[in-house]
C-alpha cells in the first residue's frame, strides 16, 4: 500500500523512518483532498442534472439553511483540518529537536555549492558522507544569500540564512545515495547547486573518517578514476594537482555545469565567449585561462576565477593541461556518475569566513 | 426577505434592446475617456490594461514552459529564465490579478448594485487608474532595461545585492500598491455612504460584501508592503543595511513584513473571485443563495483571520517551533470560511432551476479548483508536510490552482456573465463552451503534473533540472499550450462580439441581480430613475413580470 | 456660492457628501499609520536584538531638540484646529493667518531637524555603511541610525506634504473660498496635520527618550 501510493504520487524513495511517517500523513491528506474536491464537483453536477431549468419563467422556493447545516459545514472540515494538524505538528516538532546523541555536521551554503565540515575535520564540497542508522544533526548557515538545504529522500528542508545557524537532523535508514538540492532561489547557479549525501555502512564510514583524518594529502575521493584515462601518469598527476589547487570547487569533470564550465570535453572545443567571439580551447588557451582568467570570459559565466599566475609552477601547469586533455566523454564509463569530486580542505573551519 | 416586488423600476418591457444613449457613446473623443469620472468608463479602461497585462504575463509563462521543455538549456540562458519567472509573477500579481476583478467589475457593478450613480470619489477613482498606469510604466521601464531576477518575493539579501534592475520594479509595485489602496478606500466609502434607499446592509448583493472585505484588506495590508518594498529599493540603492546580515540586519524580518501583506494579498485576489461566483451561482440556479449571512460574513472572516497566517510561508526559515504551530493552526481556521462558502454555493443549486451556460461551466471549474487548490493549501499548512513541499512545484501548483484555476475562472465567468450588460451584446455561446472546455482541460494538464513534480522533489525557480523530472514537465508544457489556445479563442470572439454580437437586451439571463434592472449598456447616470429597494437581490420566488426573457443559445 | 452647490451629482445631499469625505480621510489616515507601522516593526525587532546599543545610541541624540520639536508640533496642531474653527465661523482671513502660523511652526520644526541631522552628520552618526562614529562600536549602532533616519526622514517628508496642503488651503481661505459654510477641505487638511503630529508623538519617546 505504502509503495503503491508512493509511486502513484511520484514521491521519491523513503530514505529515513521519518520520511515514511510523513508520507503516511501525506497519503491521508491528499486522499481526502481528492475525494472532497471530486465530491463537491459531482454534487454540483448532480444538482444540475436533477434541477435543470425547464422554463425561463420558472420560480424557485426560498430555502433557508437550518442552523445544523451551517454547523456541519464548519464542523466536518474543521475536524479533518485539526486532525491533520494534530498529526503533522508533532512530526515537525520531532524534526526540530535532534536527538542528543546525534553527530554534528556543519553545512554552509555559498553561491553555488554546499560545503560540509565535520568538527575535527575533514571538510569538503558537495559530498556529505554519513553513517547509516546514526542520527546526524546539520547546523546550517550561508555565506552570502539565502539557500535552502533540501533532501527529497528524507522529506527534509532547512533554509541556510546568512548570519544565523539553523538546524535539522536525519537518520539514513540504509546505505545509499541521496540527492541534495538548493530550494531557495539564489541566482544563476540555483538549479545547479546540487550535492549528494552518501550514507555508508557505519563500520565503513568510521574507517573512511579515520583514513581521511590521517592523510593530509588532498585527494579527490572517488569520481575521477572513473573518468580519466589512466594510461598517462602525467594526467593522473594533473588530477591530484587540480584537487590541491581547489579547481574542483568550481569545475566538474563529469559534464555538469558548476561555477565554472566543466572540463569534460573541453579540450579542442570551440568555446563561446561573453563578448560574442569564440575561441578554440587549445593548450595555449587553457594555460591563459589559468594565468589570466579575466582575459576571456566564457559566455554565461561570471568572472570569479582567481588568477594562478605565479602560484603554479610550469611543470604543474603542464600536468593540469594534460589532465584536462584526457577528459573525454569516450573515456568515461557509461554508468551514471558516482557523484561530484570531493576536496578535503585540512583545518577548514566553517564558522570563520574565508 | 419580503415577498413584494421591487419598486426599483426594472428596465421597462418596452425598453430598447440596445440602449442608444449609453455611457460608451455619451461623449466622444479620446479626451472624454482620459478625463472621465464615470466609474463605468474607468472600468472599461481597466479592462483594457489588465487584459494587456494578462497577455504579457501569459507570454512570459509560455516562455517559461518552453524553457522547461528539456532538462538542460532550451531557448534561453539561466539569467533570462530568472528574469522571466520574476516578471511573470510580478506582472500577473501586481499588474493583472490584484486590479483585475475589483478594478473592472468592482468599479462597474458596485455602484450599480447599490443603486448609486457613481463611486464616492470619482476623481480619486480616475487617479487610481492613472497611478496604475504610472506604476505599470515604471515597471515596464525596469523590464525593458534589464528586468529583475529576484522572484516576485524579492527575498533579501539576494534582492538587495543583485545587479539587475530591481529598483524600478520595486518602485513600480509601490505605486501600484497606492492605486490599489485608493480603489479599496473608494469602495469602502461608497458602500457606507451611497447605498440607495432601502438598500440595507443585509440586502446588499453578496458581490458587494466580498468586494467590501477585499477593500478592507487592501487598505490595511498594502501600506505595509509599500514601505517594505521601499526599504528594499533603498537598501539596494544606498546600502543602509536594514536587511543586511553583514550590518546586523535581519533578512527574515523582510520575509515577515513581505508576507504580512502578501498572504492577505492572496485573499485580495480570491475574494473578488468569490464575489463574482456568488452572483453567478444565483443567476445560474435562478435561486437565492443558501445561507446569505454565512456567505456574507465568511468574507469578513477571511479578511480578518487572513491577517494572522502569514508565518506559514516561513516554516523552513528557522522560525521557532511555537510560531510555526500557531501559524499552522490559524491557517486551518481560514480554510473554514472558504469551506462555508463552497458548501453554501453548492447547496444553492438544490431545488434550483439550473441552466448550463458558459459561465456556469466556469463555475463548475472554479468550484473544483478552489476546493482542490484550497485543500492543498491546508495540506501545506500542516507544517511537517510543508517541509518537503516548500519552494517546490507543489507550491507552484497550489497557487496556480487558486489563482489560475479559481480566480481566472471567476474572471472569465464575470466577463461572460456581465458582457451583455457592459457592452449590450451577447458573446457566441457555442464558442464560449468550446473554449471553457479547452481551458478547463488545459488547466488540469498544466498544473496536475506540477503537483506530482513537487512531490517528486523538483524545486521551483529551476532553470534546468535533473532528468527524472522530464516527462512531467513535458506534460505541463503541453497543457499550457492548450490553455493559451483557449484564451486566444476567447479574446477573438469577445472582440468580434463587441461589434457583431447579437444585441442582448437589458436582461438576457433573466437574472434578478440589481445591476440588470437598468438598460444595457447602462446610461451615464446608471438609472433612469432613482432606485428604491424593497427586496434583496436574486429573489426568484415569483415569476419575473414582463415579456418572456430571451436567452442566448 | 451656496454650500449646496458643492454637492456632486451622485450625492443626495451635502451632509452625506461630507460624511463620505470624512470617512475617506479616516481610512486614508489609517493607511498612513500602517505605512509607518512597517518601520515601527523594524524598530521593535532591532531594539529587541540590540537593546543595549540602542539605548546608548539614543543618548547621542539631542533630547532638547527633540523636546522642542515636540512642543512646536503640538502647538502647530492647535493653530490648525483654530483655523478650522475660524473658517467655520466665516472668518476666512483670520483662518488663513492661523494657517500661516502653523506653517511657521512647521518651518521651525524642519529647521531644528536639519540642525540635528547636520550635527549627526559631523559626528559620523549615519546609517549603515556610512556610519563612522568612533565612540559607538557595537554592531547595532549603525542600525539605530538607519532606523532613526528612515523614521524621521519619512516623517519629515510627511511634514513637507502637510505643509503643501496647508499652504494651498491658506491661499483658498484668504480668497474666501470657504466663507459660506462649506469647510470640509480645511477640516480634512487639519486631520492630516494632526496625523503628522501624532506620528511624531510616537517617534519622540522611541527615538529620544528610551
Ligand atoms: C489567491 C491566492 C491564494 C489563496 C486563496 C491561497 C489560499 C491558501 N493558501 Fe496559499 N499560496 C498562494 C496563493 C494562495 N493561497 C501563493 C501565491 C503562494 C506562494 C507564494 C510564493 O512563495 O511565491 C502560496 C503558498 C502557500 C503556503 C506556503 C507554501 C510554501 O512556500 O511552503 C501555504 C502554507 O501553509 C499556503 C496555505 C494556504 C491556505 C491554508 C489557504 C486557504 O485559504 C485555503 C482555504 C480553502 C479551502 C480549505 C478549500 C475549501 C474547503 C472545503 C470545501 C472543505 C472540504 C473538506 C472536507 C470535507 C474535509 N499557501
Ligand atoms: C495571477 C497569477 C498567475 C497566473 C494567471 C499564472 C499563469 C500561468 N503560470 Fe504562473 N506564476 C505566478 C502567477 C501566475 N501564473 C506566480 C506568482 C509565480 C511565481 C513567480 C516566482 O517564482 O517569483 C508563477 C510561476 C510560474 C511557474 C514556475 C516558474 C519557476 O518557479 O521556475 C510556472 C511554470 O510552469 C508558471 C506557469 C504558468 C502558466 C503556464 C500559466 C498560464 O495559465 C498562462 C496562460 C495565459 C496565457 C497564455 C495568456 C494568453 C492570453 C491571451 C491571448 C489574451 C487573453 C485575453 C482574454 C481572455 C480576454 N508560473
Ligand atoms: C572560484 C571559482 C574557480 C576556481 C577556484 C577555478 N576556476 Fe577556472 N573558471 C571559473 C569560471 C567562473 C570560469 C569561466 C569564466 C572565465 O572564463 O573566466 C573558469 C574558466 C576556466 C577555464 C576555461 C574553461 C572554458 O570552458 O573555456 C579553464 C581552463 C580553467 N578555468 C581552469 C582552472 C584551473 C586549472 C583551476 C585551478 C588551478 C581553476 N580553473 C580554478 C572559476 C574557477
Ligand atoms: Cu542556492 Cu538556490
Ligand atoms: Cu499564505
Amino acid at each position: 500500500m505504502n509503495e503503491l501510493m508512493r509511486k502513484l504520487l511520484f514521491l521519491p524513495e523513503q530514505g529515513s523512518a521519518y520520511a515514511t511517517e510523513v508520507d503516511r500523513l501525506h497519503f491521508f491528506v491528499i486522499t481526502v483532498t481528492m475525494v472532497s474536491a471530486v465530491a463537491v464537483a459531482v454534487v454540483a453536477l448532480a444538482f444540475f442534472v436533477k434541477y435543470k431549468r425547464r422554463s425561463e419563467r420558472q420560480t424557485t422556493p426560498h430555502v433557508e439553511p437550518k442552523a445544523i447545516h451551517e454547523v456541519l459545514f464548519i464542523a466536518v472540515p474543521l475536524t479533518f483540518f485539526l486532525l491533520w494538524f494534530a498529526i503533522g505538528f508533532p512530526l515537525f516538532v520531532k524534526l526540530q529537536t535532534p536527538p542528543k546523541d546525534a553527530m554534528d555536521v556543519y553545512v554552509q551554503g555559498k553561491k553555488w555549492m554546499w560545503k560540509f565540515a565535520y568538527p575535527g575535520g575533514p571538510s569538503g564540497v558537495d559530498v556529505l558522507r554519513v553513517p547509516a542508522g546514526r542520527p546526524v544533526r546539520l547546523l546550517i548557515t550561508s555565506r552570502d544569500v539565502i539557500h535552502s538545504f533540501y533532501v527529497p529522500d528524507f522529506r527534509l528542508k532547512q533554509d541556510a540564512v546568512p548570519g544565523r545557524y539553523s538546524q535539522t537532523w536525519f537518520t539514513a535508514s540504509a546505505p545509499g545515495r541521496h540527492q541534495v538540492l538548493c530550494a531557495e532561489y539564489c541566482g544563476i547557479g540555483h538549479s545547479a547547486m546540487l550535492a549528494e549525501i552518501i550514507a555508508m555502512e557505519p563500520a565503513q564510514y568510521d574507517a573512511w573518517l579515520a583514513e581521511t583524518r590521517r592523510s593530509t594529502v588532498a585527494t579527490a575521493q572517488d569520481s575521477p578514476e572513473d573518468r580519466v584515462d589512466p594510461r598517462t601518469s602525467l594526467s593522473e598527476q594533473g588530477r591530484l594537482l587540480s584537487g590541491e589547487y581547489g579547481c574542483f570547487k568550481c569545475h566538474t569533470v563529469d559534464g555538469t555545469r558548476h561555477i565554472g564550465p566543466t572540463w569534460l570535453d573541453l579540450y579542442r572545443k570551440a568555446e563561446p565567449l561573453q563578448d560574442g567571439k569564440s575561441v578554440v580551447a587549445d593548450e595555449a588557451y587553457l594555460t591563459e585561462s589559468m594565468m589570466d582568467p579575466a582575459a576571456k570570459i566564457v559566455a554565461g559565466y561570471q568572472n570569479v576565477m582567481p588568477t594562478y599566475q605565479g602560484r603554479v609552477p610550469g611543470p604543474e601547469i603542464a600536468a593540469i593541461v594534460e589532465f584536462i586533455r584526457s577528459l573525454r566523454t569516450d573515456a568515461v564509463r557509461p554508468e551514471p556518475s558516482k557523484g561530484p569530486v570531493y576536496v578535503p580542505v585540512p583545518g577548514y573551519d566553517p564558522t570563520s569566513a574565508r | 426577505m419580503s415577498q413584494s416586488l421591487a419598486t426599483t423600476p426594472p428596465a421597462p418591457a418596452d425598453a430598447p434592446a440596445y440602449n442608444p444613449r449609453n455611457y460608451l457613446n455619451a461623449e466622444a473623443g479620446i479626451a472624454s475617456w482620459l478625463l472621465t469620472r464615470d466609474h463605468k468608463r474607468i472600468a472599461v479602461m481597466y479592462l483594457v490594461v489588465t487584459t494587456l497585462s494578462f497577455a504579457l504575463g501569459g507570454f512570459y509563462a509560455m516562455l517559461i514552459r518552453i524553457e522547461l521543455l528539456t532538462p538542460g538549456p532550451t531557448i534561453m540562458s539561466a539569467m533570462s529564465y530568472n528574469r522571466m519567472f520574476t516578471l511573470h509573477g510580478v506582472v500577473m500579481i501586481f499588474l493583472f490579478m490584484i486590479p483585475a476583478i475589483p478594478g473592472v467589475f468592482g468599479n462597474f457593478f458596485l455602484p450599480l448594485m447599490l443603486g448609486a450613480r457613481d463611486v464616492a470619489f470619482p476623481r480619486l477613482n480616475l487617479l487610481s487608474l492613472y497611478l496604475y498606469a504610472i506604476g505599470a510604466a515604471i515597471a515596464v521601464y525596469g523590464m525593458i532595461h534589464g528586468g529583475a531576477d529576484t522572484g516576485w518575493t524579492f527575498y533579501t539579501p539576494y534582492s538587495t545585492t543583485t545587479v539587475t534592475k530591481v529598483v524600478p520594479i520595486l518602485l513600480g509595485a509601490f505605486v501600484l500598491g497606492f492605486s490599489s489602496i485608493l480603489t479599496g478606500l473608494n469602495f469602502i466609502v461608497t458602500t457606507h455612504t451611497l447605498r440607495a434607499p432601502g438598500m440595507s446592509w443585509m440586502r446588499m448583493p453578496l458581490f458587494v460584501w466580498s468586494i467590501y472585505a477585499t477593500s478592507v484588506i487592501q487598505i490595511l495590508a498594502t501600506p505595509v508592503l509599500g514601505i517594505t518594498l521601499l526599504l528594499v529599493a533603498f537598501e539596494h540603492a544606498f546600502g543602509w543595511g536594514i536587511f543586511d546580515p553583514a550590518r546586523g540586519g535581519d533578512p527574515i524580518l523582510f520575509q515577515h513584513l513581505f508576507w504580512f501583506y502578501s498572504h492577505p494579498a492572496v485573499y485580495i485576489m480570491v475574494l473578488p473571485a468569490m464575489a463574482v461566483m456568488s452572483e453567478v451561482i444565483q443567476a445560474s440556479a435562478r435561486k437565492n443563495i443558501f445561507g446569505y449571512k454565512a456567505v456574507a460574513f465568511s468574507s469578513l472572516g477571511i479578511a480578518f483571520v487572513g491577517f494572522f497566517t502569514w508565518g506559514h510561508h516561513l516554516f523552513t526559515s528557522g522560525q521557532s517551533t511555537l510560531d510555526a504551530g500557531i501559524f499552522g493552526v490559524l491557517s486551518m481556521f481560514v480554510g473554514i470560511f472558504t469551506a462555508i462558502k463552497v458548501f453554501n454555493w453548492t447547496a444553492t443549486l438544490y431545488e434550483g432551476a439550473v441552466k448550463f451556460t458558459t459561465w456556469f461551466a466556469y463555475f463548475c471549474g472554479f468550484l473544483f479548483f478552489l476546493v482542490f487548490g484550497g485543500m492543498t493549501g491546508i495540506a501545506l499548512a500542516t507544517v511537517s508536510l510543508d517541509i518537503h513541499w516548500q519552494d517546490t512545484y507543489f507550491v507552484v501548483a497550489h497557487f496556480h490552482f487558486i489563482m489560475v484555476g479559481s480566480v481566472i475562472m471567476a474572471w472569465l465567468a464575470a466577463l461572460h456573465y456581465w458582457w451583455p450588460k457592459m457592452f449590450g451584446r451577447l458573446y457566441p455561446e457555442g464558442w464560449g463552451l468550446v473554449s471553457a472546455v479547452l481551458i478547463i482541460l488545459g488547466f488540469n494538464a498544466t498544473f496536475i503534473p506540477q503537483f506530482l513534480l513537487g512531490n517528486y522533489g523538483m524545486p521551483r525557480r529551476y532553470y534546468s533540472y535533473p532528468e527524472r523530472f522530464w516527462p512531467l514537465n513535458v506534460a505541463s508544457t503541453a497543457g499550457a499550450s492548450l490553455l493559451a489556445f483557449g484564451f486566444t479563442i476567447i479574446l477573438v470572439y469577445l472582440a468580434i462580439s463587441l461589434r457583431w454580437g447579437k444585441v442582448a437586451g437589458p436582461n438576457p439571463w433573466g437574472s434578478r441581480g440589481f445591476e440588470w434592472d437598468t438598460l444595457s449598456p447602462p446610461p451615464t447616470e446608471n438609472f433612469l430613475e432613482n432606485p428604491v429597494y424593497t427586496r434583496g437581490p436574486h429573489d426568484y420566488t415569483e415569476a419575473p413580470e414582463g415579456a418572456e426573457v430571451t436567452h442566448a443559445t | 456660492m451656496q454650500p449646496e452647490s458643492y454637492v456632486a451629482h451622485h450625492y443626495p445631499n451635502l451632509r452625506q457628501q461630507e460624511h463620505a469625505a470624512r470617512l475617506g480621510m479616516w481610512l486614508f489616515l489609517a493607511t498612513e499609520i500602517l505605512l509607518f507601522a512597517g518601520l515601527f516593526t523594524g524598530y521593535s525587532v532591532y531594539r529587541f536584538l540590540y537593546a543595549e546599543t540602542f539605548a546608548q545610541a539614543s543618548e547621542h541624540l539631542s533630547v532638547a531638540a527633540g523636546t522642542i520639536n515636540t512642543v512646536v508640533l503640538i502647538t502647530s496642531s492647535l493653530s490648525v484646529a483654530l483655523a478650522h474653527h475660524l473658517v467655520q465661523h466665516g472668518r476666512g482671513k483670520a483662518a488663513a493667518l492661523s494657517l500661516l502660523v502653523t506653517l511657521g511652526f512647521a518651518l521651525v520644526f524642519l529647521a531644528i531637524k536639519a540642525w540635528e541631522w547636520t550635527h549627526d552628520f559631523h559626528e559620523g552618526l549615519l546609517p549603515g555603511r556610512f556610519f563612522t562614529n568612533a565612540e559607538l562600536t557595537s554592531t547595532g549602532a549603525p542600525m539605530f541610525f538607519t532606523v532613526y533616519f528612515l523614521m524621521t526622514g519619512l516623517h519629515g517628508l510627511h511634514v513637507v506634504i502637510g505643509m503643501t496642503v496647508l499652504a494651498i488651503l491658506m491661499v483658498l481661505c484668504w480668497r474666501g473660498a470657504y466663507d459660506h459654510g462649506y469647510t470640509t477641505p480645511v477640516e480634512l487638511g487639519g486631520m492630516y496635520w494632526h496625523l503628522v503630529d501624532l506620528i511624531w508623538i510616537f517617534l519622540y519617546p522611541l527615538l529620544y527618550l528610551i
